[in-house]
């Protein structure tokens, strides 16, 4: 087997030197009748080629969103991935090392981390960010919990226009821990009203923006509402693209803001892994949770990096720590980290440009259909029947025409609108094609 | 100047070049991507268009390339050498799972579009669900969760849903019997879910004395116990049925850290000891990458008392199609966004396939031969607690009684292999015996690499006795010790713009 290198004289000779017969004397501690004498029922081993070819069957079974026109949003986005970011990533000192704590020989990753903290906090107007987190739901979900630490209360506001998933992953803690979960009906057209539902048990409010159905609005005032009853705001970013071209949350007052980075250097890879981004305020750092990379100097005074405040974690703190998060997106970070970089000032501001002008062209071309008054690159379109059937239909014509909302809000009563996305990678044929199937 | 040998006009020496950050590269003008200014006419950005620059530095492609290769060579990788993290299973990552990973059929697929259009990607999931489960005999497979804390949390709650779905009686199962040896995640993820934490002192063999453990069970309010098993000491828990017997009688479940599953993948199915539910690190005992930290990803198994509670979304074949169950009455509910960590799917289902069933047979035995070869090679010169509790699972357990009166701590002998070429092992834990050192050497060392490390071990007992400087070690890495004190102190968590 190629990746295993002792070979029968290899363990003849440590089998001699352990003092033990054979391998199996070595698992005498187990059970006897649990130890299994053949190899389980499952095929045998394969040679690099035949895996190859039997993975390659399964994957030729999915339409790659590369194969024609593509608009599915709600949560991941297909952007252009420059071919650097791939190849660094790939680089067997990031891929293949560990989380960084030995900081002397993981200078790198803790490098990186600094620089993408920094990112982070510039991309959302925020003060201090974390290393990455699972997803942006997991992200969502910890901020709420963080909210409910700092004030000390157990009742989160929930816009009708938080992605369900990441409404439920939130729910579903808020079961286990006891708190409460205010989630209202969505609101396609937006103008949902938040503010009069914070009272003095709340300990947070949670937007998104753009909101699920592409809606953006300022969060300021209701920051101020969420401030004045001794609430958190928590606003959630799942196209961070969209930072590139819009206000910061940090401008309109957010105390949190969880957000989902997948966007800026990663694959949609089928919904995971993607990149849970967090970033609050720095009076609230020591409730934040997460790896956090600090700048320190080592002993001969250069400058250098660590993972740092890790008295809030559970490897120290065990069943005191303030999340039992243990692990972060590295190489998620790290491909974003990346992205963001070759982009730059000016490749960013350039590249949310094109997402909006995409959307707003396509917007133009469905005229009054579509109900999103004010968009980034994601906007709601009313069909004239079932939404799932025309994107059932249209897929079958090679046009993935986007997400009907049905699959998020199943009995709603939306069954007639689709989420429609357009980034980059979609051409003005492709707004084309969709614009004539949907007429 | 300082430190040794650094005595180049530039600082720099060899391939060890001074890298500053991004910002400090910051030249205006510079692209990295070629991307043209949009024609939009009028937005429709309803007034939040961004007012003043984001504040990113501007960088050539050349610069970028260069600044992480830079970056990169300043970290250590399984690619480099030997990792013997204990509990962490660092074994070599084939690159043929990058290459699968990458097929546009898996990567560049939306996790929302038809279900008709992923049906080879809903195949390999299950296929995943088949393989997991034939190897841990367990019928249940969540497969979201995304990592092992992740997956802890999950089995906690499908046990926590149990136990409410038993009505009142259940009410008041709040304890959870943890080990001291245990991850420190294990209490955090039982106390994240609102259990009161019962530690379960080491018996002096390394595991938990099954006797002591009917007692603390057979004082009610039971939930769970949490065992990880092979355990933290490096020994398998011989009396695990009666451990699972005790837990079950107490109307608890038992809950199995499965982050040592890599000792006896193949031989030993989790299902057969009475497990209820075990989350696996695919990054560990399957090989996906690390990663400097992530992506993980953490299916959990499930008994057939536990599956019907697992979250969703599930997997289900209806008319001859897969399709995913978004809603059921009985899932307690969704981990994270979307359908699980598909890429890390990807990755560990090739390196399955690649092994078979007799290949990952030979995973754990030569993994388990390797850590008691190395404890057998250094055990005179580093003592070893639980040597003699039976046979050593996939890794060794050193403590520091042998560098007593010698001034040289269990961390100065990790600081001192990073100058020898070697990755540190796990230090400090687990917490159950003083200057832990557990080593974990993997199976995909070669004879001659576990050798050098014996080697190495031996030589720096050898100075630690002969009082060699190794308090101050590292010396030849890229940074000597950092100051983790005034990081902590004065925290500078990102770069800010001077003035």
């Amino acid at each position: 087997m190629r990746y295993l290198p002792i070979t029968g004289a290899d363990r003849s000779e440590m089998l001699q030197a352990v003092g033990a017969p054979s391998v199996d004397a070595l698992f005498s501690d187990v059970p006897e009748d649990a130890l299994l004498a053949e190899p389980v029922d499952l095929p045998r081993h394969a040679g690099e080629f035949e895996v190859e070819q039997r993975l390659s069957r399964l994957a030729a079974r999915n339409r790659a969103a590369g194969a024609g026109p593509f608009f599915c949003g709600a949560g991941s986005y297909r952007h252009h991935i420059p071919a650097s970011v791939d190849y660094l990533i790939q680089r067997g000192e990031f891929l293949t090392s560990y989380t960084p704590y030995q900081p002397e020989i993981a200078q790198g990753t803790l490098q990186y981390l600094f620089e993408f903290q920094s990112q982070v906090c510039l991309l959302t107007g925020m003060e201090v960010a974390n290393a990455s987190m699972y997803d942006g739901a997991t992200a969502a979900a910890e901020a709420v919990m963080m909210a409910n630490r700092v004030t000390r209360r157990g009742k989160a506001v929930v816009s009708g226009n938080l992605h369900p998933h990441y409404r439920d992953t939130a729910a579903t803690l808020a079961r286990f821990q006891g708190f409460t979960l205010e989630a209202g009906p969505p609101a396609p057209a937006g103008g949902e009203d938040l503010a009069s539902r914070i009272d003095g048990e709340t300990s947070c409010v949670v937007v998104q923006y753009p909101d699920l159905f592409g809606n953006i609005r300022d969060f300021s005032e209701l920051a101020e509402a969420a401030h004045a009853k001794g609430a958190l705001l928590v606003v959630v970013v799942t196209e961070i693209v969209a930072l590139g071209a819009l206000r910061p949350p940090g401008e309109m007052g957010a105390d949190i803001v969880a957000a989902e980075g997948q966007s800026i250097g990663n694959a949609m890879n089928f919904g995971g892994p993607h990149l849970g981004l967090f970033a609050a305020r720095t009076r609230h750092m020591r409730q934040m949770p997460g790896r956090l990379c600090g700048e320190t100097v080592d002993a001969d005074g250069r400058r250098g990096y660590v993972l740092t405040l890790a008295t809030r974690e559970q490897h120290i703190r065990r069943e005191r720590a303030t999340s039992n998060i243990c692990t972060n997106s590295g190489l998620c970070s790290l491909a974003f980290t990346i992205h963001l970089t070759l982009l730059g000032e000016t490749g960013l501001r350039r590249l949310a440009a094109l997402n909006h002008a995409g959307a707003v062209s396509l917007v133009r071309r469905l005229g009054e259909r579509v109900v999103t008054p004010h968009f980034f690159n994601e906007f709601t379109v009313r069909l004239d029947g079932d939404a799932a059937e025309a994107v059932e239909r249209l897929a079958g014509e090679g046009i993935i025409a986007g997400v009907p909302v049905s699959r998020l809000h199943p009995g709603a009563g939306l069954d007639d609108l689709l989420l429609v996305a357009v980034t980059e990678t979609v051409g003005a044929d492709d707004i084309e094609a969709l614009a004539e199937a949907l007429s | 100047m300082t430190g040794n040998s650094r005595d180049t006009v530039s600082g720099d020496f060899g391939l060890s070049i001074e890298e500053p950050l991004i910002f400090e590269q910051d030249s205006p003008g510079a692209l990295g991507v070629d991307w043209p200014e949009a024609d939009i006419g009028a937005d429709r950005l309803g007034g939040l268009a961004r007012s003043g620059p984001v504040g990113l530095p501007s960088l050539a492609e050349p610069t970028v390339v260069r600044h992480y290769t830079r970056l990169s060579q300043k970290n250590y990788g399984i690619d480099t050498g030997l990792f013997p993290l204990g509990s962490c299973t660092m074994k070599h990552n084939p690159r043929l799972n990058e290459r699968m990973a990458r097929l546009p059929g898996f990567a560049d697929i939306h996790p929302l579009q038809p279900e008709s259009t992923v049906q080879g990607a809903l195949a390999l999931c299950r296929e995943v669900q088949r393989w997991l489960s034939v190897l841990t005999g367990m019928p249940g497979v969540a497969l979201t969760p995304g990592a092992g804390a992740h997956g802890e949390l999950c089995g906690m709650m499908a046990i926590r849903a149990a136990l409410d779905a038993g009505g009142a009686a259940n009410a008041d199962r709040r304890r959870v019997l943890v080990p001291d040896s245990a991850h420190g995640t294990n209490p955090a993820t039982a106390a994240a879910l609102g259990f009161e934490v019962v530690s379960i002192p080491e018996d002096g063999r390394g595991r938990v004395d099954p006797e002591r453990f009917e007692a603390l069970a057979g004082e009610g309010g039971v939930a769970a116990v949490m065992l990880t098993n092979p355990n933290t000491c490096g020994v398998f828990e011989n009396d695990i049925r009666r451990i699972a017997d005790a837990v079950h009688e107490a109307g608890g479940y038992f809950y199995c850290d499965g982050a040592n599953f890599n000792a006896i993948v193949g031989r030993v199915r989790p299902g057969d000891l009475g497990v209820d539910a075990m989350h696996i690190n695919l990054h560990k005992t399957f090989s996906t990458p690390h990663g400097g930290g992530g992506p993980g990803s953490g299916p959990v198994v499930f008994s057939d008392a536990l599956a019907p509670y697992a979250p969703v979304p599930r997997i289900v074949e209806e008319d001859g199609a897969l399709r995913l169950e978004e809603a059921n009455g009985r899932a307690f509910g969704r981990m994270k966004a979307f359908h699980g960590q598909m890429g890390m799917f990807v990755r560990a289902l090739a390196y399955m396939m690649s092994h078979g069933a007799d290949g990952l047979r030979q995973v754990s035995g030569d993994a388990v031969l390797n850590a008691n070869y190395l404890l057998r090679k250094l055990e005179d010169v580093y003592s070893a607690p639980f040597a003699h509790s039976g046979p050593a699972m996939h890794e060794a357990l050193f403590d520091d009684r042998a560098l007593r009166d010698t001034g040289v701590s269990t961390l100065d002998i990790a600081k001192a292999m990073i100058d020898e070429g070697l990755h540190p092992m796990t230090v400090y834990f687990p917490l159950v015996v003083h200057g832990a050192m557990l080593v974990e050497p993997t199976e995909t060392e070669t004879r001659a690499s576990l050798d050098r490390f014996i080697a190495i071990m031996r030589g720096l007992a050898e100075r630690a006795k002969d009082g060699a400087p190794l308090t101050e070690a590292p010396f030849h890495a890229p940074r000597r010790r950092l100051d983790e004190t005034q990081a902590a102190r004065k925290p500078v968590l990102r770069w800010q713009a001077e003035g």
